[in-house]
């Protein structure tokens, strides 16, 4: 590695690395109705959605300008019917091609199809390790069973799988089930995320919040099981903010590594982007990508460490967490450009513990469930 | 790596990487240039690895056809090393490749 010049380390940024993943948020329509989707709490309509030829445009776009991995997402990906043309078009520009999905409008057909069209790894959410559990939080009646059926139908193709496990306060005394079931459907990867209170997890945050406990026993389970199923399972593990002392690298760093384009083509460095209001964002139907990228203000205002507030700017962390989650901060301090409330030496951390707590031993709410 | 002192003799990364053995990544686990950065990268689900020169090179030996051993001899004869120096790097990398769950090995 070449040590940073001048220009780099005072965080002036001359030349924008390219971006290595793209987020492809196909359409908002989904048939779960997940309390904590991140998703926004406004979404663009089916009539809003860019077009097969638009989608094949950014596709081509992404792969020229350096994207390596496109993770079509959604809502649910598999509600649009141009899912399995889209793929091909990704895999023709030469992208390594990720399907994030319920499962729910997939059949073994479309499974057959999309493995030989190439399709390089799936990623199935599971909402609980029973139907009961679930189809409740997942507000889908039937839900989990054919997730199953969906399992099934990938091992038989071969196809990678990652079970993406939502934690929260109804899931957490199964972590281990739910490792176990990741083990069962012959995952090779497992994501155990705590809920990033963003969005419509925002809105359910009384009903989702957990106990400091559940969260330091599913970590110890976490730590226990990576040793143990090392070279059958790897586990990867997203810690909760609200009990934490540092912040995560939100999106390893706001326009670092990774770029969102929603339904419509509007281009976000986080999917949660939208809920910074002083931000305005490009869409591919007006401006190339790799302008966008590089160069549209919303990308640059908060790339690299210029943006930072004092206490950043001049912390040993600067460049491991990159100041944080900017939505976090504008949720909590008012302002996306203060230090992340999840770090310790935030003004604001012990304000956003201590409603955490206090939901936390509350009695839970029913669940705002998802809507388009 | 650093562990055990039983963990040092050569024992445990020899059973588990037996020069008979045959590497190959798994389905879902690629291997491409990157025009944009110039470098050989290691694509899976979720990571992007980036290949030094010498991983790309001892990379490039995996077929599925080919044994451990006959990957650490042509190695060897290709850059003129010694075969017991390069016989351990070629097991760290694969082996870390088997824990990642990018590789398997058919004995």
């Amino acid at each position: 590695m070449n040590a940073p010049t001048p220009a780099e380390k005072t965080g002036t940024v001359r030349r924008v690395p390219a971006p290595m993943a793209m987020l492809a948020e196909l359409t908002y329509r989904c048939p779960l109705k997940c309390p904590y989707c991140s998703n926004p709490l406004e979404m663009s309509k089916r009539s809003e959605e860019l077009s097969t030829e638009e989608w094949s445009e950014v596709l081509r776009q992404a792969a020229r300008m350096g994207v390596l991995h496109v993770h079509f997402s959604g809502g649910e990906p598999a509600a649009r019917r141009d899912l399995e043309q889209l793929l091909s078009v990704a895999v023709e520009a030469g992208l390594y091609t990720n399907l994030i999905t319920s499962g729910v409008g997939l059949t073994e057909a479309r499974m057959k199809d999309l493995s030989a069209r190439g399709l390089d790894h799936i990623q199935l959410s599971v909402q609980g390790t029973d139907s009961q559990t679930a189809d409740l939080i997942g507000g889908y009646r039937g839900g989990f069973d054919h997730k199953m059926k969906v399992a099934g139908w990938i091992a038989a193709e071969g196809i990678p799988l990652t079970v993406n496990a939502v934690m929260h306060r109804r899931n957490l005394d199964r972590t281990a089930e739910t490792i176990d079931l990741a083990v069962k459907l012959g995952a090779r990867r497992i994501e155990v995320a705590h809920t990033q209170i963003h969005g419509w997890a925002y809105v359910n945050r009384a009903a989702l919040m957990p106990t400091r406990e559940q969260v330091d026993r599913c970590s110890e389970i976490v730590e226990e099981a990576r040793e143990r199923l090392k070279g059958t399972l790897v586990i990867d593990y997203v810690p909760p903010d609200h009990h934490a002392k540092y912040p995560k690298a939100c999106m390893g760093g706001w326009g670092r590594v990774g770029l969102n384009v929603t339904p419509s083509g509007k281009v976000l460095p986080c999917h949660a982007a939208e809920s910074i209001p002083h931000l305005e964002f490009e869409n591919v139907k007006d401006k190339p990508l790799a302008w966008i990228w590089a160069d549209s203000s919303a990308f640059n205002a908060y790339r690299g460490t210029d943006w930072m507030p004092e206490l950043c700017r001049s912390c040993d962390r600067r460049e491991v967490d990159w100041g944080g989650c900017r939505c976090q901060a504008m949720a909590y301090a008012g302002d996306a450009a203060a230090t992340d409330p999840a770090c310790i030496k935030s003004p604001f951390h012990a304000k956003m513990q201590d409603m955490a707590l206090a939901e936390a031993a509350d009695i839970s709410p029913a669940y705002v469930y998802r809507t388009l | 790596m650093s562990g055990e002192a039983a963990d040092d003799t050569a024992a445990a990364p020899a059973d588990r990487m037996p020069e008979g053995g045959v590497p190959r990544l798994l389905r879902g686990v690629r291997i491409r240039y990157d025009e944009a950065r110039e470098t050989h990268m290691l694509l899976a689900p979720e990571r992007a690895l980036r290949l030094d020169p010498v991983a790309a090179a001892v990379l490039a030996e995996v077929d599925g056809v080919r044994s451990v051993a006959q990957i650490v001899d042509h190695l060897a004869e290709t850059y003129a090393a010694p075969r017991d120096t390069i016989a351990t790097d070629v097991r760290k990398l694969l082996l870390d490749l088997v824990d990642k769950r990018m590789m398997e090995v058919t004995p």
